[in-house]
């Protein structure tokens, strides 16, 4: 509600000027600096929307952890997946340095409208899987994340710069996972194809609508929350997989996917944006189940909330209850 | 006597692995973010052990299987873990009452351990030791916690405590292969470990102003292969893909 208020505030120019320059010399804005209310409102959206993604993120690998064939893949999923829970702690601390409790940005996401990556809104349905996903959707995110990195907002371009060094190491663990199985037996070699097969598209609309469509990215892009238009980034991404497929032998599964001689580009067919729509509407596979696991784990927690603060409150020695 | 260690390193990777597995099934469903990546170690921890403990069994036993052979193609029969750590993950306070009684027994069977005369399993005690000083502190200050918290969260962590209880017993039920690895300074007898334990284990539920339960212990003989009936259904899925691929490598 507040932030809805603060968003109609007209900004004083000679601070408003002040910023602008500050960005334009590509100073870092940090917690305590004055910022325009539209830019802290676009912010913790756009963090919250990362730290959800991030905890959301867990559940569809967690799936299969209980099923990881050998004891050293086992052990690298439960990091992996509890590296992203990390990641979520790390972004969520991040967004309350600009005045919002996590509490209430949960609130926001388990029963409001607040959006996490669509990309989780995907089943997991095999093994490969595993593989897949920190190849395609933790690669496509460090192309996103790299570019954050440098975004003007101190805390944010900070645990990018972190976390991005994980990310990059589950990209490596995943694709080790894929080329292990594209040697495998026939059966795996076809169990990653398949898999490879279900994730790409939705992976490159994991950077979003193309520019022409993309409602935030303007004040993001002027304001270098984010430095590169959505299209250049899948661009990047693109070029980046192609040859990786082609390494150990799979197949993208686009037949329209041609090298431009000129730009060097791996141009790609259509991206189905009805899919896309239709899943960041909620009505993608697991959008309800996604939720409503994340809903079950907070509610199930309560009484271990309650239980933790009750205790804290009881030892605390300024409580005055005890001594 | 080979076979004896074997058994008995089948023994301490059994109950790794499957303590390791049902915590892990919290990941991603923690009541706190902190606490899941809390109980992701634990897991972590303990598949790690159990992995080593199981690569050992196999170099022990001489047949060429390594750990996951071990832990991916042995049916429930052959599984020796203690039946507490097979028993669904159950509520919070199930899961840290069960880790609990579990690490206060691990830390005074792995302070026996670090003397064993085998070297490798010398050294991987070590390494559990470490980690599970972490697992004991760590559930000992949920259990004091939820015992002292809420009206709530104590009703629930007395209702754990109540329900784990009575399955502690086989802690301490020694048998032949216990005695021998005991006798050849290579392991350690569970029998002796009883007063210690209860004595720490005793102290924390004082100190969570839980009640020490005192029913009958229940018939038990996991050590035997004789487990209830949740360990069939979890390895069903813990093993489903690795024995869809005979010979596949992962
Ligand atoms: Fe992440
Ligand atoms: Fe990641």
């Amino acid at each position: 509600m507040a932030s809805e208020t603060r968003a109609e505030t007209v900004e004083d120019p000679i601070q408003m000027a002040l910023f602008d320059a500050r960005i334009d010399r590509g100073e870092s804005i940090e917690p305590k600096d004055w910022m325009p209310a539209k830019y802290r409102k676009q912010l913790t959206r756009m963090m919250s929307q990362h730290a959800h993604s991030e905890v959301v993120g867990m559940l569809p690998e967690g799936n299969w952890i209980s099923r990881a064939p050998s004891l050293r893949r086992k052990m690298s999923l439960i990091a992996k997946v509890q590296d992203e829970g990390g990641h979520g702690l790390y972004i969520y601390c991040g967004t309350e340095t600009l005045g919002v409790d996590r509490a209430e940005l949960m609130d926001q996401y388990l029963y409001g409208t607040a959006k996490y990556s669509s990309i989780f809104n995907y089943p997991t349905l095999s093994w490969a899987d595993m593989g897949v996903i920190g190849w395609l959707v933790d690669g496509a995110a460090i192309v996103n994340q790299t570019m954050l990195a440098h975004a003007s907002y101190g805390p944010y371009a900070r645990a990018m710069v972190r976390i991005c060094k994980e990310e990059n190491f589950h990209k490596r663990q995943g694709y080790e996972l894929c080329a292990t199985l594209a040697k495998g037996t026939p059966a795996q070699k076809a169990m990653v194809q398949e898999s490879l097969n279900r994730w790409w598209w939705p992976s490159l609309m994991m950077f979003g609508p193309p520019d022409k469509a993309s409602p935030n990215s303007g004040d993001l892009l002027r304001w270098k929350v984010k430095q590169k238009g959505n299209d250049e980034l899948r661009q990047r991404f693109v070029n980046l997989t192609v040859p990786q497929a082609e390494a150990i032998g799979l197949t993208l599964p686009d037949p329209d996917l041609k090298k431009n001689s000129e730009t060097g580009d791996w141009e790609i067919g259509k991206i189905d944006w009805d899919e896309f729509n239709a899943v960041l509407a909620g009505n993608g596979p697991c959008n309800r189940e996604r939720i409503e696991a994340r809903r079950k784990a907070h509610e199930e927690g309560a009484w271990v909330r309650d239980a933790a603060a009750a205790f804290a409150a009881k030892r605390a020695p300024a409580a005055g209850h005890a001594a | 006597m080979s076979q004896a260690l074997f058994e008995y390193l089948l023994r301490l990777g059994d109950d790794r692995l499957v303590l390791g597995h049902r915590n892990a099934e919290w990941c991603g469903h923690g009541p706190i973010l902190e606490e899941d990546i809390a109980i992701s170690n634990l897991a972590l921890d303990l598949t790690g052990e159990a992995q080593l403990f199981l690569e050992l069994a196999g170099k022990v036993e001489g047949l060429g299987r390594d750990a996951d052979q071990l832990a991916y193609w042995r049916d429930e029969t052959q599984f020796r873990n203690l039946q507490l750590l097979e028993l669904p993950k159950g509520d919070f306070a199930f899961t840290m009452v069960r880790q609990f009684l579990f690490s206060a027994w691990s830390h005074f069977l792995l302070e026996g351990l670090i003397q064993s005369k085998q070297e490798d399993l010398k050294g991987i005690a070590a390494k559990a030791q470490k980690e599970n000083r972490y697992h004991l502190r760590h559930a000992s200050e949920w259990v004091v916690r939820l015992g002292d918290g809420t009206e709530e969260s104590h009703r629930r962590a007395q209702a754990a405590l109540d329900q784990a209880w009575p399955w502690t017993g086989e802690f301490f039920l020694a048998d032949d292969v216990d005695r021998v690895v005991a006798a050849e300074g290579l392991g350690v007898d569970p029998s002796g470990l009883r007063p210690p334990w209860e004595a720490l284990v005793t102290d924390v539920i004082r100190r969570a102003t839980l009640t020490v339960p005192s029913p009958p212990m229940r018939m038990v003989g996991g050590r035997k292969g004789r487990h209830t009936e949740y360990l069939g259904h979890m390895l069903a899925e813990m093993q489903v893909v690795a024995r869809s691929h005979p010979g596949a490598k992962w």
